[in-house]
């Protein structure tokens, strides 16, 4: 069996897995398994470009899909009513003086010689501009939240077409990233791992937290979307009446109409992200990657700057799981952040690109397909094997109950078990690197 | 100007719960550090190691208060202690011989033991919240105050009370008695020197007759026993919370690094560093400093430099600033 067949083949069988749900359960579910599989197998493709092509143990997806999810908030959302006007300018120039302040402590860093003189006047600058920030900041903030806090209370977004907020949301990962990268890369490996674990706790504190930004726990709801409302097709008697011609009734019809139209946009974005995925891979800027991943130290002899090629992947990878949060946001409507769990955003994204085949393109997508598919099924298949053993016990004993309520804890076993079965026994994944 | 108030409140909010939080960071740091210098890994399941042995801790612990066993004035923890450490120990070196090894023998790259330390993290997560659930869990009993907050007040006279928890104390105690006990180990026995040894030059160790298997053996009793005890102390002195313990991972990690990944001394400095700085960082000072002002330049909001849920940002940040100006850390750890 040569390889194509064997993809195909891979392929086939996920297509099937997700059909059969359609035909057992219902299409809505197996619609949202194939746009989920989308968004995750974009994630995975930025994660592949980070580790399958360079070699970087990135652990911040969650954070990095996060910021993709803000920018779909700041671009899609109207703005608040007076916001602006409250406190606005206040927050931007606060925002735009805590910059200067970094940028000014450098500035000193560069140009003072070393000494105790510079770290006083470093540490000076740094004291002194974080209080300047915090009193600019402070009241602005308060004055924003003060508006209809149990609407809005938020500075709200510029009331662009959410579309425009894909790539925004890729340009927001690729500075968080670039931060990142600048300090941690070119150090130990492990370094990089811990900074970007660190990184992604903390922008969602900051989503959490900062409500003129996005509300925080009160979530932003209502985000607009590229597609028609449900509602408004169910309305529409054209639309009525060719889903009738199609055998559905109004509501079901709509739903898959809808769900089908983002399908259509998300294989848009993955395809023309895989071509240039590809592209890169097989490009002398993707072999010296390779090279560089291989062997670093014969790379860095051949003259390549290892640090520079890593930065750039670092960011590139960084800024597609953006591109795949703001999507994600869009589909769902709401930007929740107390539902970023590193578990689902970083560890999940992970399994797929090792299960997948790391190195391998069209292996992260397959991984993405697959796992995501996996996480879907793995909680009712838990809840059903709970089910199965404690059907002999008595009814009503704890033990009981303590089983069948733990099921839904299932998945982070199961996904952890695949993880270190495929790394053991199959570390190349299901379609490995050419 | 009341400067004895202040002070009894700067002990009472910042230092004694700084020393404490310290403590729990500090032992914590050690197995990590441990771990990478013999194992040469950063152990992600680190976190949730020390899950696992509190959890198993506190499962004896509700056995023994069943029993009606108990310790009077000292919580029933320390003596299910025991039985969590030996727990920690059994389960690490299952780990070890199930996953690590094959890794170990292959001289797989570090990055991909840290990869499979996350994939232990998900499991050791998975079975703790599995078999505990993923709830808070109380399981302290005693005595609450060595010095409780209203006695103090009555027996000085001062405004402000300083209150003295059972808890910080025996945090306090234990963690210098097993860093005592851990110095002691290390400098001066065959196998802590052996270990040195190991951790100092891979080769000339088995060089001179040192069995490999048996310092990662002793090295993982040693990081099941300090993670158990990490863990048990931040359950009792905060509360146990399968999913704080995953988070601990970034401050401990940064106290490792603060001070020197690979380097004990460092780990216990860089424990109290972190600790410190996110106590005093995310502290409103208004109160202590309402007592040193004089009454027209009192601060009219808290005079809180960060609110308490950035806690993580404090040790992210420090880390950064160590990794950008001093990657070894603070006392020289391996290599870079």
């Amino acid at each position: 069996m040569n390889e194509t067949m064997k993809n195909t083949a891979l392929f086939a069988i996920v297509a099937v897995m997700i059909l059969s749900v359609g035909f057992q359960s219902s299409w809505n579910s197996a619609l949202l398994i194939v746009a989920m599989g989308l968004v995750s197998s974009i994630m995975a493709l930025g994660v592949n470009l980070q580790w399958g092509f360079a070699g970087l143990f990135n652990v911040g997806i969650m954070g990095f899909v996060a910021l993709g999810g803000l920018a779909a908030v700041l671009v899609g959302m109207p703005p608040t009513e007076g916001a602006f006007a409250a406190g606005g300018l206040g927050v931007i120039s606060a925002l735009l003086l805590g910059a200067g302040t970094i940028i000014a402590a450098i500035f000193v860093m560069r140009k003072m010689t070393p000494g105790w003189q510079r770290t006083l006047v470093v540490i000076a600058v740094l004291i002194a501009g974080f209080f300047l920030f915090r009193g600019l900041l402070d009241p602005s903030v308060e004055r924003i939240e003060e508006i209809n806090p149990a609407q809005t209370g938020y500075l709200g977004g510029l009331g662009l077409p959410v579309l425009i907020a894909w790539p925004v949301g890729g340009i927001f990962a690729a500075a968080a990233a670039w931060v990142i990268g600048k300090t941690a890369l070119g150090l130990r490996s492990d370094y990089l791992a811990i900074a970007t674990l660190g990184i992604a706790e903390i922008i969602i504190a900051v989503l959490k937290n900062e409500d003129w930004l996005t509300r925080g726990v009160k979530n932003v709801i209502g985000v607009p979307r590229p597609v028609p409302y449900e509602i408004d097709l169910q309305n529409n008697p054209s639309f009525v009446e060719r889903a009738a011609g199609l055998g559905f009734d109004p509501v079901e019809g709509s739903t898959l109409y809808v769900k089908l139209l983002y399908i259509v946009l998300f294989a848009a974005v993955l395809l023309i992200l895989m071509w240039m995925s590809q592209r890169a891979l097989h490009s002398p800027w993707g072999r010296m990657l390779r090279a560089i991943r291989d062997n670093e130290t014969a790379a860095e002899a051949m003259g390549k700057d290892v640090t520079a090629r890593h930065l750039q992947v670092f960011i590139l990878g960084s800024a597609i799981c953006g591109i795949a949060g703001a999507m994600m946001t869009t589909m769902d409507g709401q930007l929740t952040p107390g539902t970023y769990q590193p578990l689902r955003f970083t560890f999940l994204i992970w399994v797929m690109v090792i299960v997948g085949g790391s190195g391998n393109n069209l292996g992260a997508v397959l991984g993405g397909f697959l796992i995501w598919f996996l996480w879907v099924q793995v909680e009712p298949m838990g809840l059903w094997l709970m089910n199965v053993i404690t059907a002999g016990m008595a009814e009503g004993s704890a033990l009981k109950e303590h089983l069948i309520e733990s099921a839904a804890h299932m998945r982070l076993l199961t996904m952890g078990a695949v993880l270190l079965l495929v790394l053991r026994f199959s570390p190349r994944g299901l379609i490995p690197e050419k | 100007m009341d400067f004895l108030n202040a002070l009894v409140a700067f002990l009472n909010y910042v230092f004694v719960p700084g020393v404490a939080y310290g403590s729990q960071l500090a032992l914590g740091a050690l197995g990590v550090t441990l771990v990478y210098g013999i194992l040469r890994f950063s152990n992600f399941a680190h976190g949730d190691t020390m899950a696992m042995g509190a959890m198993a801790t506190v499962l004896m612990t509700w056995l023994f208060q069943g029993w009606g066993i108990s310790l009077g004035p000292l919580p029933t923890a320390l003596l299910a202690l025991p039985f969590g450490i030996a727990f920690a120990i059994g389960l690490l070196l299952f780990t070890d011989r199930a996953v690590y090894k094959f890794y170990r023998v292959k001289k797989a790259k570090p990055v991909i033991l840290v990869i499979v330390s996350l994939g232990i993290t998900f499991i050791y997560n998975g079975v703790t919240r599995f078999i505990i659930g993923a709830d808070d869990q109380n399981f302290f009993d005693g005595e609450r105050f060595i010095i409780s907050a209203r006695e103090f007040k009555a027996a000085t006279g001062l405004a402000e009370g300083l209150s003295f928890r059972t808890t910080q104390g025996i945090t306090v105690v234990t963690a210098v008695i097993v860093v005592i006990v851990l110095f002691w180990f290390l400098n001066k026995t065959r196998a802590g020197k052996s270990m040195r040894a190991y951790s100092d030059n891979e080769d000339l160790a088995l060089l001179s007759g040192i069995n490999p298997e048996r310092v990662v053996m002793i090295t993982w009793i040693i990081v099941a026993t300090l993670a158990t005890i990490a863990g048990v102390l931040y359950g009792l002195d905060k509360s146990f919370k399968p999913f704080t313990y995953f988070q601990l991972l970034l401050p401990i990690f940064a106290s490792a690094i603060v001070g020197g990944l690979g380097n004990p001394v460092g780990a216990i400095a860089g424990g109290f560093v972190i600790a410190f700085s996110e106590v005093t960082i995310t502290y409103a000072w208004k109160k202590i400093l309402v007592y040193l002002m004089p009454e027209n330049l009192e601060p009219s909001g808290l005079v809180q430099l960060l609110s308490t849920d950035y806690k993580f940002a404090v040790s992210f940040v420090i880390l950064l600033i160590v990794l950008l100006f001093k990657p070894t850390g603070l006392f020289k750890g391996q290599s870079v």
